[in-house]
C-alpha cells in the first residue's frame, strides 16, 4: 500500500518531457523561418501541408485513439470550406465570422455523422462514414443555386491583412500549432483515456458504467471541429471550392496521410501530409501517372511500415534504447 | 424478503428457437456467496449477460436492490452497483494497469467527461485503486502495460477492475479458468477475502474451488434450474452427477 500512496501518479508519465518541449519549439521555429527560404510556390505547398496535416490529425483522434477509422472527414472539412466561401462571397460576411460559421457547420456535421455512426465499429463504421460523405458530395454537386454545382464557388475572400502569402503562412502555422496542442491535450485528457478504453474493449467499458455511444459521439464532434478549422483555412488559402473538396478522394487522401504518418502518433499527421504532398508534386512533374506512383507508395508503406513513418521511427528508437 | 438483493423471476433468454435460459427463478440474499454451476451450454454465461444487461431477457423480470432492471442498458446497471468479470479476459491491453484502473474507477464519476484536464488519478481515486489492486494482489504492477502481464495476473486484474467501483453485486465468470493450481489458490484467496457487504455470484467449473468458497449453489441444466442446495449436499446430489457425468440424454 505504502509504495502506491508514495507515488500518486498512477500510470505512465504524462507531463511533457523537456526533450519534447525543445523538439516542438525547434520544429515550430524552423517552420516559422520557412518563408524566408522558400519560393512562393513552395511556401504554398508548406501551407497546404499544415492545413491537411491538421485534417489528418483530426482523423487520428478517431482512428488512433478510438479505433474508429472515418472515410467521411473530407466531407466535414469541405463543408466548412463551402460555408466560408459562401458566407463571404454571397452573404457578404467578414472572413473571420465566415470562418467561425464554417467551423460551426463542420462541428454540427461531425455531430450528425457521429450520431449515425457511433453504434458501429470496424468496417461498418468505415462504410457508414463513406456513405455519409458521399451524400454530402451529392448535395454539393446538385444544390446548384447555393453551391454553384460543378463550377463551385470562387472569389478572393482572404482579408487584406493576410493577402501576403508569407503573412498567410504564419497565420496558418500559428493556428495549426495552437490547435495541434489542443488535440494533443484532448487525447491525453480523462476523456481521451475513455476513447482509448473504447478502442481496446467497448464491452468492458459498458460494464464499467460508460455510455460508449455518448463518448464516441463527443469524440466525433470534437474531431469534426478540428477538421472544420482545417477546412476554413483551406477556404482562405484556395479562394475556391468545388465538389472535389468534399469528395471521397479528399477523405481517402487525408486518411492516407494519417496512415502514412502513423495512426495513433498524432504529430505523424504532419509528416504524412508532407510526404504525400511532396510525393504528389515530385511525381507529377515527371509523369502524368503520378497517382500510380502514389498508389504503389501506399502499398509499400502498408507492407513494410504499417505503423507509418513516425510509428516506425519510434519503434526503431525504442529498440535502440533497449 | 428485504434482504434479497437480486431476484430473477421466470427469466427467459431465447436465441430464435433456442432457449438458452428457460424460465429461471433465483433469489440471492445480500452478502451471500453463490455459485452457479452446470455443464457447458447450461446457460450460465447467458444468465450473467441477462443480469448485467449485455443481452435483454425475452421475458421475465430482474430486480436488483428494489430497482427493476430487466430492460436497462449495461452502463446503467453498473451505476446501480452491479459489476462483473469476463470469462474470456476482457481488459484494455494497450494501456497500463494503472490506466485500466483509472478507467474503471471513473466509470461512475463525472470526471470521465473532462476534456482538457489532467488524466492522473486524484487522491481519492488513487486510494480506491490502491485498495482494489491490493485486494486482488496486483499492487506492485501498476505501471506495466496489460499485454505484458502473465495470464494469471490478467485474471487478477479482471477482478481488480470489477472491485474498484465498490460494487454491491459482483459477478465472476469463471475467474480461475485456465489458471495453474498455484494461481487458482491466489484467486480463491482473493474471493475469500472480499468483504461481506458485497454479494458475489460465481460461475466456476472447478468444483473444489467453487464449493470451497460459496454458501449456496444453483445448478443449471439446459437453461433451467436443476437443483439449489448448500455445497455440502451438492457433491452427493444424484441429479447433478448425472448432468455432469453424462447419463445418456437427448441432444
Amino acid at each position: 500500500m505504502s509504495n502506491i500512496t508514495a507515488s500518486p501518479a498512477i500510470g505512465a508519465p504524462r507531463s511533457l518531457s523537456t526533450g519534447a518541449i525543445i523538439t516542438a519549439l525547434a520544429v515550430i521555429t524552423v517552420a516559422a523561418l520557412l518563408p524566408l527560404m522558400l519560393s512562393t510556390y513552395h511556401l504554398g505547398l508548406a501551407t497546404e501541408v499544415l492545413i491537411f496535416g491538421l485534417l489528418a490529425m483530426s482523423i487520428d483522434i478517431l482512428a488512433g485513439f478510438a479505433g474508429r477509422t472515418s472515410l467521411g472527414h473530407g466531407a466535414i472539412f469541405g463543408v466548412s470550406t463551402y460555408v466560408v466561401v459562401y458566407a463571404v462571397m454571397t452573404a457578404g460576411l467578414s472572413p473571420l465570422v465566415a470562418c467561425l460559421l464554417g467551423v460551426l457547420a463542420a462541428t454540427a456535421l461531425g455531430a450528425v455523422f457521429g450520431l449515425l455512426a457511433v453504434r458501429t465499429s470496424g468496417v461498418y463504421f468505415l462504410l457508414l462514414t463513406l456513405a455519409l460523405g458521399m451524400i454530402v458530395w451529392g448535395i454539393c454537386l446538385r444544390w446548384t443555386q447555393v453551391t454553384g454545382g460543378e463550377n463551385g464557388l470562387r472569389g478572393a475572400i482572404r482579408p487584406a491583412l493576410l493577402s501576403d502569402y508569407r503573412a498567410f503562412y504564419w497565420m496558418v502555422l500559428a493556428v495549426t500549432a495552437v490547435l495541434s496542442l489542443a488535440i494533443w491535450r484532448f487525447v491525453r485528457s480523462p476523456f481521451g483515456l475513455t476513447l482509448r478504453g473504447i478502442r481496446d474493449s467497448d464491452s468492458r467499458m459498458r460494464s464499467l458504467g460508460y455510455d460508449v455511444s455518448l463518448h464516441l459521439f463527443i469524440g466525433f464532434t470534437v474531431s469534426g471541429l478540428f477538421a472544420g478549422a482545417a477546412g476554413a483555412m483551406y477556404a482562405l488559402f484556395n479562394s475556391f471550392v468545388s465538389p472535389s473538396t468534399v469528395a471521397v478522394s479528399q477523405s481517402v487522401e487525408a486518411l492516407l496521410m494519417t496512415i502514412a504518418g502513423g495512426v495513433g502518433t498524432l504529430f505523424g499527421a504532419f509528416v504524412g501530409s508532407a510526404a504525400i504532398i511532396a510525393l504528389e508534386n515530385i511525381a507529377s512533374s515527371y509523369t502524368e501517372r503520378w497517382q500510380t506512383v502514389l498508389g504503389v507508395t501506399f502499398i509499400l508503406i502498408m507492407i513494410f511500415a504499417p505503423e507509418g513513418i513516425v510509428g516506425t521511427i519510434r519503434a526503431l528508437v525504442a529498440r535502440l534504447k533497449h | 424478503m428485504s434482504n434479497i438483493i437480486l431476484s430473477l423471476t421466470d427469466v427467459e433468454v431465447a436465441f430464435d428457437a433456442l432457449k438458452a435460459v428457460n424460465g429461471v427463478t433465483i433469489a440471492v440474499p445480500k452478502g451471500e456467496r453463490r455459485a452457479i454451476i452446470g455443464p457447458n451450454g447450461a446457460g450460465k454465461t447467458t444468465l450473467f449477460n441477462a443480469i448485467t444487461g449485455v443481452i435483454q431477457p425475452t421475458s421475465g423480470q430482474i430486480v436488483f436492490d428494489g430497482h427493476t432492471i430487466t430492460r436497462l442498458p449495461p452502463h446503467k446497471r453498473a451505476r446501480l452497483g452491479i459489476s462483473r468479470t469476463f470469462q474470456i479476459t476482457n481488459l484494455f491491453p494497450t494501456l497500463t494497469v494503472g490506466d485500466n484502473m483509472i478507467l474503471a474507477v471513473r466509470g461512475l464519476s463525472p470526471r470521465k467527461f473532462s476534456l482538457f484536464g489532467s488524466p492522473d488519478a486524484d487522491a481519492g481515486e488513487a486510494r480506491r485503486i490502491a485498495a482494489a489492486l491490493e485486494a486482488s494482489r496486483m499492487h506492485e504492477r501498476a505501471n506495466i502495460p496489460v499485454k505484458e502481464l502473465s495470464y494469471g495476473e490478467q485474471r487478477q486484474l479482471e477482478i481488480a477492475l470489477a472491485l474498484v467501483t465498490e460494487p454491491r453485486l459482483l459477478l465472476l465468470d469463471e475467474p480461475a479458468a485456465g489458471l495453474s493450481p498455484a494461481e487458482r489458490s491466489i484467486v480463491a484467496e482473493i474471493i475469500r477475502s472480499l468483504g461481506r457487504e458485497l454479494t458475489v455470484i460465481l460461475i466456476e467449473h472447478d468444483m473444489d474451488l467453487a464449493l470451497g468458497l460459496v454458501d449456496f449453489v444453483t445448478c443449471l441444466h439446459e437453461g433451467q434450474v436443476l437443483v439449489e442446495e448448500p455445497p455440502s449436499e451438492i457433491r452427493n446430489d444424484q441429479r447433478v452427477q448425472e448432468v455432469y457425468l453424462g447419463k445418456p440424454r437427448h441432444a
